[in-house]
């Protein structure tokens, strides 16, 4: 690669001062008032970098770039305009089209440069073609999960994990014979292909209640290839940006699997789904209070402090808006309202969050679960508006219960609970919640949004007489 | 192992202990842009994509790269349009309220 000697320095300066301007992005994220500052600072530096590399000696195509990125623009806006309740599915996308981007590059990569490849390059060119393709296909496969284009129950079968790890150390041993012999280019389609087939497998036996989990990991995979892309191609820029974007991947994964007491193990070859069937059984018939709108809207204007817990069933309802007439008209009244947010309310990591701020709701009175927890027991009413199992207590207690150890928040300790839910049905996991059966809790039945609207109405209503 | 790769290995090193720090520190509010930014970030790809379409060394590797580099925008574009679209929804209630 002979450079022009005056040009590769100031290409040199446009990374660097992109790598700055990357890490500026990520810690300007720190707080909402600083974050948007982060976008700017992460777009100019994208830009930099761009133009950095279009001085590059050796570029003769400028067309076929141009096109290029016309193209990609026009995929990329429609996928920046999704709605926000679909921002999983077009995350996990997102990770598919870094880790196929990632993917195509390694291969041409080995194509233009086999049989010459010294050791060390061939062996992160195949870490990276391998990451690669199984985000690749493990990205879509979770996309279409999310989207309900294929079955969110887990499939699971006898052998599955050593199966998986098989297929895994097939695609690990080619990459070892490429390392010795980079001529053999027969064997390089065949990683790639068995890698392919192992993101599929691995996403497989995950049920949706993971995919929080899942979206983390595959994060984290996406950076890594691109950092070992960015060793082979030798970029620095690269590297830091993929491991910026993996070590994100991996505090994400890691926080998303601690908020359900589990091990990444545990998530890749535990399959949840399958466990809980049998937990299900053995429950005594016991009796719920139910209640009206009516009785609700007194209840909760009577108050002083009042919660909201939202789980994904308050999204699918598209009751985000309501809810937020009800905060209007509740602070209105001088009740204090805030939401309980628990770290996997959602299909990702942060996804309530901002599924509420789309409904204007403000920023500052979403809690976190740890800051929230301690302050059940002083108030008056918890309001659990399609949340189910991370509001239960048997998660405390009861150790039989396949979410004993999880963190949940102690919705129970309200003086007052009250569910918004459809009928008495067991969660997402399939766990009976104990939290429906005491003595202060009243159950709400009916479709989120209308009950919702219904206590609003009757607030405003109860204001006018 | 030459000197650049060595380099690279502190490069990347020294790159992940920023990341853990940096993003420790991110508020659990903004975990979903996180995820697009960052995601938006790594498309950086595009330059090693840009580089193989430009110099156009064999069909293989311009088609390829092609393919890359259309990946990569679109996740520029969408990553970051969408980052600005979550944060603008953020909203304080200490300030002027609508």
């Amino acid at each position: 690669m002979n450079t022009l000697p005056v040009t590769q320095p100031v290409i040199e300066i446009t990374y660097l001062v992109a790598s700055v301007l990357f890490i500026l992005s990520l810690k300007w994220m720190s707080s909402p008032s600083t974050a948007r500052h982060g976008i700017w600072a992460g777009e100019i530096g994208m830009l930099l970098a761009i133009g950095g590399t279009l001085l590059q000696h050796g570029i003769v195509d400028y067309t076929g770039i141009a096109i290029a990125l016309v193209l990609g623009t026009c995929v990329g806006i429609p996928l920046g305009m999704v709605q926000m309740t679909a921002v999983p599915q077009r995350t996990a996308l997102s990770h598919a089209f870094g880790a196929l981007c990632v993917t195509l590059v390694g291969t041409a990569e080995f194509y233009l440069r086999s049989p010459d490849i010294p050791r060390f390059t061939m062996a992160v060119l195949s870490a990276e073609v391998i990451l690669g393709s199984l985000t690749f296909t493990g990205s879509l496969m979770a996309a279409g999960k999310l989207q309900e284009i294929l079955p969110q129950r887990p499939l699971t079968y006898k052998g599955q994990n050593l199966v998986n790890l098989l297929f895994l150390a097939v695609a690990v041993a080619g990459a070892g014979y490429l390392v010795l012999h980079p001529g053999v280019r027969e064997v390089f389609p065949m990683m790639m292909g068995i890698s392919l087939l192992f993101g599929v497998l691995m996403i497989i036996p995950i049920g949706g209640a993971d995919m929080p989990t899942v979206i983390s990991l595959l994060n984290s995979y996406a950076g890594l290839s691109a950092a070992a892309m960015g060793f082979v191609v030798d970029s620095k820029l690269l590297i830091i940006a993929g491991a910026l974007d993996g070590s994100s991947g991996f505090i994400l994964s890691v926080i998303m699997s601690k908020a359900m007491n589990r091990s990444f193990g545990n998530v890749l070859f535990g399959a949840f789904g399958q466990v809980q069937a049998a937990a299900v059984a053995g429950q005594e018939a016991k009796t719920a209070r139910s209640a009206t709108a009516e009785e609700a809207a007194a209840i909760l204007s009577a108050a002083n402090k009042v919660v909201i817990i939202p789980g994904y069933g308050m999204a699918v309802a598209q009751a985000q808006h309501k809810v937020r007439e009800l905060y209007d008209a509740l602070s209105k009244r001088g009740v204090d309202v805030r939401f309980a947010i628990h770290p996997v309310a959602g299909r990702m990591p942060g996804h309530m969050n901002v599924l509420l701020a789309e409904a204007d709701i403000p920023y500052d009175r979403l809690v976190e679960m740890d800051d929230i927890n301690g302050e059940f027991s002083q108030t008056d009413v918890a309001l659990v508006i399609g949340a189910n199992d991370v509001t239960n207590p048997a998660a405390r207690t009861d150790t039989s219960s396949p979410i004993f150890g999880m963190p949940i928040l102690d919705v129970d300790k309200a003086r007052t609970v009250m569910v918004i839910k459809r009928s008495m049905s067991p969660g997402f996991a399939g766990i009976d919640n104990p939290l429906y059966y005491l003595d202060k809790t009243l159950m709400l039945f009916g479709d989120a949004k209308s009950f919702v609207n219904d206590i609003v109405r009757e607030l405003a209503g109860g204001g006018n007489n | 192992m030459s000197s650049t790769l060595i380099n690279g290995l502190f490069v990347f090193m020294l790159a992940a202990f920023i990341g853990f720090e940096v993003i420790r520190r991110v508020s659990p509010l903004l975990h979903t842009p996180l995820m697009s930014l960052t995601n938006a970030l790594d498309a950086i790809a595009v330059v090693g994509a840009i580089v193989l379409v430009g110099r156009h060394e064999s069909r293989l590797s311009y088609w390829l790269g092609m393919l890359a580099v259309i990946a990569a925008t679109s996740n520029i574009v969408g990553g970051f349009l969408i980052t600005d679209r979550m944060l603008k929804m953020f909203k304080s209630s200490r300030p002027t309220k609508p």
